[in-house]
């Protein structure tokens, strides 16, 4: 197919389909402006997040990739004076829509965060806490439910004898997989990871890697990550942004081998950021 | 080595007559405070009986206890703290998590800053006014209000600066889950720094639970045994003010006594305070 569209650059003409058309696709964002107070924080975003595979945003900081991560569950809802303009569909609905239940949003699109956030309860309350909020379980399907979630993250055989301990007790890289636990025991359909090993030690950051790999069966996964070499582990569509523009997005592979963009190339080869 | 300089010996000295000063305005300071506590240790344990707490406040020159008083002042700090925790507590959840930097919450964090440092013989004045002159006569639950009163902006402030410790990611994070805002609050947030708000409480009782000036306006006393709270109501802080300044011995050692009485809880309440908020305090 050899589309010529006039006034945009020939590189961007000919880019392919963000993905393949064989995968479906779990989020669709088009013409995504955010804006905190009057700067604009991102501008124009097009691209599509693929179900059960990985896609990793990388770009400097300030670069806008967490920003888009926290429109995907609405997070910016929290703080007044921080909007968000265009579509994000998701099921069939936009997300941005001012009649979207923000909490179901939350259920089905979990996050986990670049801080450890363990909640200040036991390791099982943790994960029953958000099972609660949508399900009413038996006392033993909740063990049940809380078994599988910690099985999910890689933490039940380090975890199964001290379910009643504080979640705060744990090392910095067992919190974090408790965390994922946590987001993945309410079955959301997708995992939304903000830098989620950037705090953690290399041997702990390994088993999260190991871990995304595992989840990407189940679930659609989106990670934003300064590490681009933890992008070109774990990631199957890799977005490159920079000062808010989504500059290149694209299969992986291709990006990090053979960007069609200067940018891209700066930026990866370590000459720029 | 370089050797010693001049300014260097200088230096040292200037160290050393500093740290000479503020050691001796340090001693200045405690010695009034262990003076004070020795006095009151002294008198009041020689003073101290198991009459205390059997008899009542006796006529002057006849001898008797406190129990009266020490019921008075446990039942009405009691209701003030039943009052003041929810109040409180409720106030400094609006504060923290959502007036944050609105007009409201500046407003009234502002007016509570007032009432912080409002002279308690103020709010008593102010009860007396609205309460006791209107249904005529002093009473139980006057004093209660006029403590609870005083206690409610000690405990807004604490739990407002305790919630401002947990950090916006936990917040986030429970919120991520998908959990309304009344649960992030009450299980997530408040929980983490339950330690610190039950300890900005029991600081609140401890500080009312010695006031004596918003007392005489409205519980006054009462030299009988009194469980009746829309009676007059006796109470440690006004006996004291009142046996103490009396010309009778015996009344004087109960004053001393009950001074005593106050100072161990009150101790008591601040040593809880501490072990409460270590164990758990925010890291």
């Amino acid at each position: 197919m050899n589309l010529e569209i006039p006034g945009l650059r020939p590189e961007l003409a000919a880019r392919p389909d963000a993905t393949p058309a064989t995968l479906a696709t779990k989020i669709a964002v088009r013409n995504l402006d955010f804006f905190y107070g009057k700067f604009q924080g991102l501008k124009n975003i097009n691209l599509e997040i693929a179900e059960r595979r990985v896609t990793a945003f990388i770009g400097p900081s300030g670069c806008g990739k967490s920003t888009l991560l926290r429109t995907l569950n609405r997070m910016y809802s929290l703080y007044p004076g921080q909007r968000a303009v265009g579509e994000i569909a998701f099921n069939g609905r936009n997300v941005l829509d001012p009649g979207v239940d923000l909490n179901m949003l939350r259920a089905k699109i979990g996050m986990v965060f670049q801080k450890p956030t363990p909640f200040p309860m036991s390791i099982h309350d943790n994960i029953a806490f958000g099972v609660r909020l949508y399900e009413r379980l038996s006392p033993r399907q909740m063990d049940e439910r809380v078994e599988w979630a910690l099985t999910k993250a890689a933490m039940w055989e380090e975890a199964k004898d001290k379910l009643k301990q504080s979640g705060m007790a744990l090392s910095g890289g067992q919190q974090q997989r408790l965390c994922i636990a946590r987001a993945v025991a309410v079955k959301p359909e997708v995992l939304l990871l903000d830098e989620p090993t950037s705090a953690l030690d290399p041997i702990s950051t390994a088993k999260i890697e190991e871990l995304i790999s595992e989840l990407k069966t189940d679930y659609t996964i989106a990670i934003v990550t300064h590490n681009m070499q933890q992008a070109a582990r774990v990631s199957d569509y890799t977005a490159y942004m920079y000062l808010g523009e989504l500059i290149e997005f694209g299969a992986t592979d291709d990006l990090f081998l053979k960007p069609r963009r200067k940018e891209t190339e700066d930026y990866i080869t370590g000459r720029f950021g | 080595m370089t050797e010693v300089t001049g300014v260097y010996r200088r230096r040292l000295w200037i160290n050393r007559w500093n740290l000479a000063m503020s050691l001796l305005t340090m001693a200045f300071g405690m010695s009034f405070l262990l003076w004070i506590l020795a006095t009151l240790f002294m008198r009041g344990f020689a003073a101290l009986s198991p009459a205390l707490l059997t008899q009542m406040t006796p006529p002057p020159g006849s001898d008797g206890g406190l129990a009266n008083a020490i019921f008075g002042s446990a039942a009405m700090v009691a209701v003030a703290t039943f009052i003041s925790t929810p109040i409180g507590i409720l106030a400094g959840i609006y504060l923290a998590e959502f007036g944050k930097n609105g007009l409201v919450a500046s407003v009234t964090r502002f007016i509570n800053d007032i009432l912080l440092s409002a002279p308690s013989i103020v709010i008593g004045l102010f009860i007396y006014t609205v309460v006791v002159a209107r249904v005529e006569h002093f009473s139980g639950w006057a004093g209660s209000l006029a403590l609870a009163l005083l206690a409610i902006p000690v405990v807004v402030r604490t739990t407002e600066n305790m919630l401002r410790l947990v950090p916006n990611s936990l917040r986030e994070a429970a919120v991520a889950m998908g959990a309304p805002m009344w649960k992030v609050i009450l299980m997530v947030t408040l929980k983490a720094v339950r330690a610190g708000v039950i300890t900005g409480v029991l600081l609140a009782v401890a500080r009312v639970s010695g006031e004596t000036a918003p007392l005489l306006f409205t519980a006054l006393n009462n030299q009988f045994w009194n469980t009746d709270m829309n009676a007059p109501m006796a109470n440690l802080p006004v006996v004291i003010f009142q046996f103490a300044m009396s010309p009778f011995e015996q009344w004087q050692h109960l004053a001393w006594a009950g001074a005593l009485l106050i100072t161990l809880a009150v101790l008591v309440l601040n040593i809880m305070a501490r072990v409460l908020f270590r164990q758990t305090a925010p890291k």
